[in-house]
């Protein structure tokens, strides 16, 4: 078996003197998808905000690769995608610019690629036209065209299928199903019903939250 | 729409150097000020009809405006300044840019000068240039009026990187706008005294050269230090959203 | 090593700590606190300029003193928040934030009170109040930043930071203040020199400067007590402590 990427060991998160989950632990290896799963307000988005690195009121231990994540934290962002909520995407720049502006902190790609990216998540002949002018959709197909130029091994996506219409939502699980089978390991809340192979699942609000 | 999500892209992995991506962040927000050009310009007009507000308000004498100039200007600048910081952070927090940002592999206190850097360019030195127009106005003497440009042009970077502290803390919070200038005002103080000290003495003939080096000092620890607290701030910030 | 931090920065272990220091606290601060005022007021020499006016500076110099190392206190508390992690530094800043600004109010009224027969005028924009006025709306700022964030964590991280940067720039405040107006005297006592002024005058001041950091000592402790309460209303032992209370 391969070695994990990420592990969770007995994280706590409370919110709001709420206790959103405890004692959670589990490995996210090479090649698996793991869904999170629970009711509204159980903590599944906060989750993985822990995870990606952007909230850190928990306690408990994140290993990255074995290792305390605090102690490498560049190299776990350089490995790790996160596409949240909200899409990332500035309405007054253009799908292309958007694009090169995520990736301008990460890694140098060439124009063409990226242009074939766009064209990829089906905006082609909308790859200079202002974001604000796009419909919601066609703005997370902007931020989902990093997905078909990551090579980061970690993709950690929040409710990943909101706003796409019904032809990108079977390519985007498509799409998923190839990233795993090629090794890649993928977390994802979603409400829509994905059916995968290699999937596992971290189900979240087991208890009122309350008691202590 | 034929093509989705089909390509599966793979290009030559070469990461990219924190100065550049410094240099894209900045690159970045001048580009989309310089898309809504009337945001650019509100804070200016601010400064101009504040400028304007004290000689109707309390007195339109020569001797008055030429006591009282160097102040005014100064003060005019430091609240236009303070009333663009909102704008700082929000519009990135709400389209989730600000996530991304945090999330770059570089040291999130050097992309956080970047933007404070780009604030200036944007808010700081369009003020610096328009000084001249109403040092005149307030009947700043020849020298002083070069003084005052040269104060705002060491002072109004140092309100920009405290400021960027007091946007990062007050991200996400309702009236956020009001508590961003109870932060911050506090802080402005020193660089206000000097800043109008300096055209003081300039205008009574005194040097003011060491007055000049001390609020270099001031610029140079806020670009040391004040990134760092911003950075933190808006890990705080976005750890709460 | 490690284990003894933890303790330390364990509500409950502070809960019963703070009930035994509390009584103490309190009655050997006002010991001191009325032998002080009481033997400046009725016992110290006049002064030879200001006559009796002067005798205010038993509740000023302690006031002021003690709203400015409150903030001190307030970073040192906001940097352990920042590096440790630790519920009491959290707790022990919000419940003295208020207490350093009625400190800092308390100074500049008696400041403004002492001004009127010195100075002829209520108020006077001169460095040392001025500085005051400044460091009573740092700590403003402070009290409406942690109570605008509503998640306990973030808040007490927040002002931390707010804290240490308002803690960076006192001094660089203090400076420019003095340096845009020179014309107050010269501060009263200072630890490291020679006070100027008599013993008779010095000595009660001195008593009362402890009397108040021993009463500020046990109004923390019992503002931090009740905040333990509220924080910690769902642990068994604060259950059990309202229980052992209530029979």
């Amino acid at each position: 078996m391969s070695e994990p990427l990420l592990q969770a060991v007995n994280l706590e998160c409370e919110r709001d003197d709420r206790v959103l989950f405890r004692d959670l632990s589990f490995s996210i290896l090479p090649g698996t998808l793991i869904r999170v799963e629970g009711p509204n307000g159980s903590g599944k988005t906060t989750l993985l905000r822990i995870l990606a690195g952007l909230n850190d009121s928990y306690s408990g231990d994140l290993l990255w690769r074995g290792q305390r994540r605090d102690g490498y934290r560049e190299d776990f962002l350089r490995n790790m995608l996160y596409l949240g909520h909200r899409p990332g995407i500035k309405p007054l720049l253009t799908p292309i610019e958007n694009l090169r502006a995520l990736m301008a902190g990460r890694r140098s790609v060439p124009d063409k690629v990226l242009w074939q990216a766009l064209e990829g998540t089906g905006l082609g002949g909308f790859q200079a036209v202002p974001c604000h002018s796009l419909s919601a959709g066609q703005q997370r197909r902007v931020a989902l065209a990093r997905l078909l130029i990551a090579d980061e091994p970690l993709w950690i996506l929040d409710e990943v299928f909101t706003a796409i219409d019904i032809h990108g939502v079977a390519a985007l699980e498509k799409l998923l199903i190839e990233r795993v089978e090629n090794g890649g390991a993928i977390v994802v809340t979603t409400h829509h019903d994905l059916r995968l192979p290699a999937m596992q699942r971290v189900t979240l609000g087991g208890g009122d939250g309350y008691d202590r | 729409m034929t093509a989705e999500f089909t390509v599966n892209l793979r290009s030559p992995d070469v990461s990219v150097g924190t100065a550049t991506a410094m240099k894209a962040v900045f690159v970045r927000d001048l580009k989309i000020a310089l898309r809504q050009p009337q945001d650019l310009l509100n804070p200016l007009l601010f400064f101009v009809m504040v400028v304007t507000l004290f000689p109707l308000g309390v007195s339109p004498e020569v001797s008055f405006l030429e006591q009282a100039g160097s102040g005014i200007l100064w003060v005019a600048a430091l609240l236009s300044v303070l009333l663009s910081l909102d704008h700082l952070y929000r519009h990135d927090f709400d389209d989730g840019t600000l996530e991304q940002l945090v999330l770059q592999p570089q040291p999130l206190f050097l992309l956080v000068l970047a933007k404070s850097m780009a604030h200036w360019v944007l808010t700081g030195l369009p003020l610096v240039l328009l000084a001249p127009v109403l040092g005149v106005m307030v009947h700043l003497q020849g020298n002083s009026v070069a003084v005052l440009c040269l104060t705002l042009l060491i002072g109004t970077p140092v309100l920009s990187l405290i400021g960027s502290i007091g946007a990062a803390l007050t991200l996400g919070l309702r009236a956020a706008g009001v508590l961003l200038s109870l932060l911050i005002i506090p802080l402005y103080i020193p660089v206000l005294i000097f800043g109008t000290g300096t055209v003081m003495a300039a205008s009574e003939g005194a040097p003011v050269a060491g007055q000049l080096a001390l609020m270099g000092a001031f610029l140079v620890l806020a670009l040391t230090l004040a990134p760092f607290a911003s950075a933190a701030a808006l890990r705080i910030s976005l750890s709460n959203s | 090593m490690w284990q003894i931090f933890h303790k330390l920065g364990s509500p409950k272990w502070f809960f019963g700590i703070a009930s035994t220091l509390m009584p103490w606290l309190l009655w050997v601060g006002l010991a001191l606190m009325v032998a002080g005022i009481g033997w400046g007021l009725a016992f110290a020499p006049q002064d030879y300029l200001q006559g009796n006016s002067y005798r205010i500076i038993f509740i000023h110099v302690p006031s002021a003193f003690l709203a400015q190392s409150v903030y001190m206190m307030m970073a040192v508390a906001g940097l352990v928040t920042l590096v440790w992690r630790m519920k009491l530094a959290d707790v022990f800043v919000k419940a003295v934030a208020p207490v350093g600004a009625v400190l800092t109010f308390l100074a500049l009224f008696t400041g403004a009170v002492w001004g009127k027969p010195t100075w002829g005028t209520w108020w006077i924009w001169d460095a040392r109040l001025t500085s005051m006025l400044i460091l009573l709306f740092l700590y403003f700022g402070v009290i409406a930043l942690g109570a605008a964030i509503s998640d306990e964590k973030s808040s007490a991280r927040a002002v931390a930071v707010l804290v240490l940067v308002g803690v960076v720039n006192i001094p660089i405040i203090k400076y420019s203040v003095e340096w845009w107006n020179t014309l107050h005297q010269p501060a009263t006592f200072k630890l490291t020199e020679k006070p100027s002024m008599p013993a008779e005058m010095w000595v009660p001041l001195l008593l009362s400067v402890l009397g108040l950091y021993l009463i500020f000592g046990w109004l923390t402790c019992l503002r931090m007590q009740t905040e333990i309460l509220v924080r910690e209303g769902r642990t068994r032992w604060v259950k059990e402590l309202v229980q052992a209370g209530g029979n």
